[in-house]
């Protein structure tokens, strides 16, 4: 009887032990963005107390006088994140329509595995892709069309002209939003699922067509989640190396043209962070670092709080 | 009369033309997808040669092998795993079976959904600082260290995905049993939800082994053979990023060589995944 009792004890005392383990790993999730925000912190201060906010806001990239200022890498992330879900964005929408609506159900799983293949290839496969043969047929065929179309408009015209040399901000663009396409549409695809089949059912009763349907039943239920992927996709874009550093043409000058080389935090970083002579310039580079830390974790909260709100919806209707 | 056929003309008319542009949009999709395979086959298969497994990494302008950089993909990508693997299986379990009270499981779930798209360059910077720094030297520890942390949100998410999966019922009958809350979860649960979590990590590898911004500043690359994780050593990655950046040719080649490589163990290694979980999917 007592070694009974003992026994449960001890599995009382495993118990405990082996709640504490997970709880500590969970812990280490939570310990490690805040280290990851600390070091970052820590590593960028001799460049904040150096250049303060004015870091932000100034454009000098100079390693030989010492001189740095975050704003060309901040809008070229930018611009190349906008041109990415500019042409993402209709994209994979008219994919998750594809897969949900219109593909035959014996091709929906294959073609949406595609799909994700394309996420699965690496980024410095893009990158080489990019610059070895998307680049070179760019500047051949599609600059120079754009220079004599479209640069000679009034207004977008001084976006698109510029020597055409393939590697650029647009490059950059377009291949990020290659990358991007499937991320967005498969949360497209996931979220369009999971509207009642009922409320569909119901508008294509009443004689409504796909496309109806589609604009006027699904996309109103589905908005949130919607809007979520895109920022998720957002999310993803901002953070991408490899490809950009490959195409965007690592140049420190802020040019009106999209033709022309640029710069974004992340290839920056790729670029010049093992090659930084000197504390102020590696802790300016890690408060770039931190820059993009920053802005990613705002637009992927916002993210996962949309999907989360729909996640709610779902769990009202059902 | 006339009014309302014209009406419907035009939504059929829009309904079409929205339709085909969804069917291009596929197309658009899936036409990269092949330009890029179809290139990577074209450029990689003639540079695929029995030499690229045998021998090192050349010096500048000469020909040679990337064995030692494979060597060192494979030994940071298994050790990066057996590493994240433990600690995201654990966590992941956390949120799942005794996350229901409390503050702690929401907002570890929250941070590490945010973590699983955080930008891969910032996670290899966080290891420069806190272990590369300290040690004064890159080192294929770091470089490991650096996928690792890549892995765990991975594997957190799909373990606590596929915990919730297994029915109650399985619990409670174990509970039943007398059996103690860990074993309960480490025998009956955990055993359930088995190929869903393998799924998980071989996503988590998929992903690692293609990375290349976390190892430029933690592993960095080695010219020479290594098998000392304390040492830089040479990776995948790293050496398509020098050699296709190059202007020499037969580095050119050996890049293409390593990127058919990889992109072809990645996706294999994607597609396995998914035809796992679709047979976990099927016998549950």
């Amino acid at each position: 009887m007592f070694s009974h009792e003992a026994r449960l004890k001890r599995q009382a005392v495993f118990d405990l032990l082996f709640r504490s383990l997970t709880r500590v790993s969970a812990f280490g999730v939570l310990a490690l963005l805040v280290a990851i925000i600390f070091s970052l912190l820590v590593g960028s201060m001799p460049a904040i107390h150096a250049f303060g906010f004015g870091f932000l806001a100034s454009s000098d990239w100079d390693p030989v006088n010492d001189k740095f200022g975050a704003l060309i890498p901040i809008i070229g992330t930018l611009i190349t994140s906008g041109i990415a879900l500019l042409i993402a964005i209709p994209v994979s929408f008219g994919i998750a329509i594809f897969l949900t609506e219109l593909s035959p159900r014996i091709l929906r799983r294959p073609l949406g595995i595609a799909i994700e293949l394309l996420a699965g290839i690496p980024s410095i496969i893009y990158g080489m892709w990019g610059l070895f043969v998307f680049a070179p047929l760019f500047a051949d065929y599609v600059e120079p069309w754009l220079n004599k179309h479209i640069g000679t408009l009034p207004y977008i015209g001084p976006f698109f002209s510029g020597p055409p040399m393939g590697i650029g901000m647009l490059t950059a663009g377009i291949i990020l939003a290659i990358m991007v396409i499937p991320f967005i549409a498969s949360v497209m695809r996931d979220v369009f699922d999971v509207v009642p089949a009922m409320l569909k059912e119901s508008a294509y009763g009443l004689g409504a067509t796909t496309w109806e349907v589609m604009w006027q039943v699904v996309l109103p239920y589905t908005k949130v989640g919607v809007a979520g992927g895109i920022m998720l996709g957002l999310g993803r874009a901002l953070g991408e190396t490899m490809a950009i550093t490959f195409v965007i043409g690592n140049a420190h000058e802020l040019s009106k043209s999209l033709l022309m080389p640029g710069n974004s935090i992340s290839s920056a970083l790729a670029n010049e962070f093992t090659e930084a002579v000197g504390d102020l310039y590696t802790s300016s580079l890690i408060e770039l670092g931190l820059i993009l830390f920053f802005i990613t974790f705002v637009v992927l909260s916002l993210a996962r709080y949309m999907l989360y709100k729909l996640g709610q919806l779902e769990g009202q209707a059902a | 009369m006339n009014a309302m056929l014209n009406l419907y003309t035009r939504r059929r008319i829009i309904n079409a033309v929205g339709l085909t542009i969804s069917v291009l949009a596929m197309l658009f999709g899936l036409f990269w997808l092949c330009w890029i395979l179809i290139t990577l086959l074209d450029k990689g298969l003639p540079a695929l040669t029995p030499v690229v497994f045998a021998q090192m990494t050349p010096p500048p302008g000469s020909s040679g092998g990337l064995l030692n950089a494979i060597a060192g993909s494979l030994i940071m990508t298994l050790v990066g795993t057996l590493i994240g693997t433990p600690i995201g299986i654990l966590a992941g379990t956390y949120l799942a079976e005794f996350g229901q009270r409390g503050w702690m499981a929401p907002i570890t779930r929250f941070i590490n959904d945010v973590l699983l798209s955080a930008p891969s360059i910032v996670i290899g910077l966080f290891v420069y600082e806190v272990y590369v720094v300290r040690v004064k030297h890159f080192s294929g520890w770091a470089g490991a260290l650096a996928l690792s942390i890549l892995v765990i949100p991975i594997v957190i998410r799909t373990t606590e995905n596929m915990l919730r999966l297994v029915p109650s019922t399985l619990r409670e009958a174990a509970a039943a049993l007398g059996a103690p809350q860990w074993k309960v979860i480490n025998f009956v649960t955990l055993r359930a939800a088995r190929a869903g979590i393998i799924t998980g990590v071989l996503l988590a590898v998929a992903r690692i082994s293609g990375e290349t911004a976390p190892l430029l500043f933690t592993a960095l690359n080695n010219q020479f053979w290594s098998s000392n994780m304390d040492q830089p050593m040479a990776n995948l990655p790293v050496v398509i990023f020098q050699f296709a950046m190059s202007p020499y040719e037969d580095w050119q080649k050996l890049a293409w060589a390593g990127a058919l490589l990889i992109t072809v163990s990645v996706l294999i290694l994607d597609i396995l995944a998914r035809v796992l979980f679709r047979q976990s999917a099927t016998t549950h």
